[in-house]
């Protein structure tokens, strides 16, 4: 089967054209450049957006790491690591971060801070973040060249009456090295944070949508909020008021998932599970 | 006193229009709907001064062009020709000139605007108070604590109930609605205020109470307004000047009690004698 398709799937100008959107997307962060998004043996909503962009960043020597909310064995990740190593003979594919060049995400930020020579590639399935403000595009392209988001922090405004907080929980709108607002796909609030001068390049796809857009190395990602009303992330503090922890590897400075165990009671795992593993590795030596 | 608006030659077709559409219209043809290419002339050279602090009547008839002048003004729609200058302090900014971000900014952070219909002038998905922290948002007022202060004060000023300021406006009476609008369009404190039919619709009590309110505005902050109506007693309460419009052209201009005392034009003339 490799003798018959190109290496990483896609024939070699559908490659250049997504490079060349993403070098704009670096030259204009936050902005969303449009291209013309290929059909994948998958349906759209699968991660084809970022399925593209690994597709078309990876090389010989890089080395792959495919996560879904965390996880590297649920199934969006597996799945998609499964097609890069059929479609890229040679590749090497990983689980650990630290040995991974290139990571393609669905909904989380890994736990560990990025290094520069890595890049974080994150599936989008809502590009803009107006668009729970204005339905027209055309509209939304004028806002967002203006830098108009009044409306959106009219929303959180409403938000704060109705609920005393702002009460987005993933997607949260992020405004990027002070202009664009982007929306960052949905990872939770916790990882917003991680994109703000981080040594690492982002690139964020989405297939459906045919939108790429970048927030580049060393480049600020700010939060949309009030100066009175700041940004807060998720903290974790059970009943008592302390953190919880990882019931697999008890560290309290990860961020969680919650699970119902079998007595009925809830209990919280790391999200990242390599980072979990590793945490493990360290305490049992 | 500080001319705050210069308005000339303003027009308006509405259609492909052609050569005779000034030619063959008006009052004295009584028609603004051109026999020749059929466009609706809705405005044709109307010409005006604007001083800080006063207040402009435009009435007439339905379909005379008063609130298409109106939207010219506010940027709802682009005129025809004609031109319009706003004077910001010693800044001279033309109008119709303007690219769609400036005319955004002006419109957002210098003119207010008070519609006939609230759905025009509200979002009725957000509430009441949420109106207002928008137009103030817009002008880059970033404070949580700021914005409700503001909100609360303006809904007071506009005798708005403030236990009500957060619920959507859709729920409200017309009166009530007509006053959340003011107070919306009051938030930035803007140097000229458009008032379009705001007391049209409404019950006597409320149309005295929002012109009472729209008077003590004016003196308070000195907000240059153009009310259009075509309610004589709106007219003779708030207007220092009024422009009397038909078929699109004004037909007499001057000072209000001047015109409606001793009207000089014979559709003014009728106008008055038909609401005494």
């Amino acid at each position: 089967m490799s003798s018959a398709i190109n290496f990483a799937f896609l024939d070699e100008y559908a490659k250049r054209e997504i490079r060349r959107s993403v070098l704009k997307a670096i030259c204009i962060p936050g902005y969303q450049v449009p291209y013309s998004s290929r059909e994948m043996p998958m349906g759209r909503g699968f991660g084809t957006g970022g399925l593209q962009l690994t597709l078309a960043l990876i090389g010989e020597d890089d080395c792959l790491k495919v996560i879904d909310q965390g996880s590297d064995d649920s199934v969006n990740a597996v799945n998609l690591r499964k097609f890069v190593e059929m479609t890229c003979p040679g590749i090497n594919t990983t689980t650990r971060l630290q040995e991974a060049t290139l990571i393609q995400s669905r909904h989380r930020i890994p736990e560990r801070p990025l290094l520069a020579h890595q890049i974080l590639v994150l599936q989008v399935p809502y590009p803009d973040a107006l668009v729970i403000v204005e339905p027209s595009e055309e509209k939304r392209k004028t806002m967002h060249g203006e830098a108009d988001y009044s409306r959106l922090l009219v929303k959180l405004y409403e938000d704060i009456v109705k609920f005393k907080e702002i009460t987005i929980s993933h997607r949260y709108p992020t405004r990027i090295n002070g202009h664009y607002i982007i929306d960052p796909s949905p990872i939770p609030r916790y990882d917003v944070p991680k994109l703000n001068q981080s040594e690492s390049l982002t690139l964020l796809g989405a297939g459906r949508e045919k939108k790429i857009y970048a927030v580049p190395p060393y480049c600020s990602a700010e939060p949309l909020a009030f100066n009175d009303v700041p940004f807060r992330i998720e903290d974790f503090t059970g009943a008592n008021g302390e953190r919880r922890t990882c019931m697999i590897c008890s560290t309290s400075n990860s961020f969680l998932d919650e699970f119902i165990d079998e007595q009925g009671s809830r209990v919280y795992q790391c999200s990242d599970s390599d980072y979990c593993a590793q945490q493990q590795e360290c305490v049992h030596g | 006193m500080d001319k705050i608006l210069e308005v000339s030659g303003l027009s308006q077709i509405y259609g492909p229009g052609c050569d005779q559409c000034f030619t063959c219209t008006g009052p004295e043809f009584e028609t603004n709907i051109c026999k020749h290419c059929s466009s609706i002339v809705a405005l044709h050279d109307l010409t005006f001064d604007l001083y800080k602090g006063e207040i402009l009547g435009i009435m007439g008839e339905s379909g005379s062009g008063k609130s298409t002048a109106v939207k010219c003004l506010y940027f709802d729609q682009m005129p025809f020709g004609g031109s319009a200058i706003f004077f910001n302090n010693k800044e001279q900014k033309h109008l119709f000139t303007l690219n769609p971000a400036q005319r955004r900014s002006l419109r957002n952070q210098h003119f207010g605007m008070v519609y006939q219909n609230p759905n025009l002038g509200l979002n009725f998905d957000i509430s009441a108070g949420g109106n207002i922290a928008e137009r103030l948002l817009m002008n880059r007022v970033l404070n949580y604590s700021e914005i409700r202060s503001r909100a609360h004060e303006l809904l007071t000023r506009t005798e708005v109930l403030t236990e009500r300021m957060d619920e959507l406006p859709k729920n409200f009476s017309g009166g009530m609605q007509q006053r959340v609008q003011i107070a919306k369009a009051l938030s930035t404190r803007p140097s000229l205020l458009f008032l379009d039919e705001v007391t049209t619709g409404l019950d006597l009590s409320v149309q005295a109470k929002i012109l009472d309110l729209i008077l003590e505005i004016q003196a308070e902050l000195d907000t240059a307004m153009i009310v259009v109506t075509h309610d004589l007693g709106v007219t003779r309460l708030l207007a220092g000047r009024t422009l009397v419009m038909k078929y699109g052209r004004v037909v007499e201009s001057g000072l209000t009690d001047q015109i409606l005392e001793d009207p000089q034009h014979a559709y003014t003339q009728q106008l008055v004698a038909s609401a005494l």
